[in-house]
């Protein structure tokens, strides 16, 4: 009995393989995207507990609540807005490098 | 391994596009991490009170932040440089 790599079904045969390889990838894309949603869940939770529950009390008030809705809202902008920045700053230097004096 | 088990083993072609793709997730990733660490630090510096709407002045304040830390990281490096260079 073979002994087949766990989470990959090997099929075996040649038009398998096109498949299996779309599997590895969508399987890696998942995995980052999971990765990447996670970090900006607990970046969410760190900033807006701070910022919308300063005195932690017997529960949580609905104004507190509200606010840790909005925070969400503005922290998932904010992440936008920095990307777009970083990005753009990227795409400039590097075009930078290529159109100026080399 | 691979070569005891066929059918576990992508062909050159495949190997190739696999290698490429991967190199491509990971630069994506590695930006989304910096991303990641600019918005932790500039929501510090430029977020205070929480609106309903994100206004003109909290964007400006995120877009110069990026830009300045940037600017920080390259005058780092330069200055590295500059003293490296003059036998420090």
């Amino acid at each position: 009995m073979s002994d087949y790599n766990s989470g990959y079904n090997f099929g075996g045969g040649a038009s398998d393989m096109g498949n299996k390889k779309q599997e590895v990838m969508d399987k890696v894309r998942g995995e980052l995207a999971l990765a990447n949603a996670q970090e900006l869940i607990n970046k969410i939770n760190e900033k807006c507990y701070d910022k919308c529950v300063p005195k932690p009390g017997a529960r949580l008030e609905s104004g507190e609540q509200a606010c840790l809705s909005k925070c969400m809202d503005r922290y998932m902008e904010a992440w936008n807005v920095v990307s777009r920045a970083y990005v753009g700053r990227i795409q400039r230097e590097s075009a930078g490098q290529y159109g100026g004096a080399m | 391994m691979s070569a005891q088990n066929p059918q576990m083993q992508f062909n050159e072609a495949e190997q190739r596009e696999l290698a490429q793709f991967l190199e491509a997730e990971n630069a994506k990733a590695r930006i989304q991490q910096t991303v990641h660490a600019m918005t932790d630090s500039c929501w510090d510096k430029c977020i205070f009170k929480i609106n309903n709407k994100m206004d003109r002045s909290d964007e400006s304040c995120l877009s110069n932040c990026v830009e300045r830390f940037l600017d920080s990281s390259l005058f780092v490096v330069k200055r590295l440089e500059d003293l490296r260079s003059s036998g420090i």
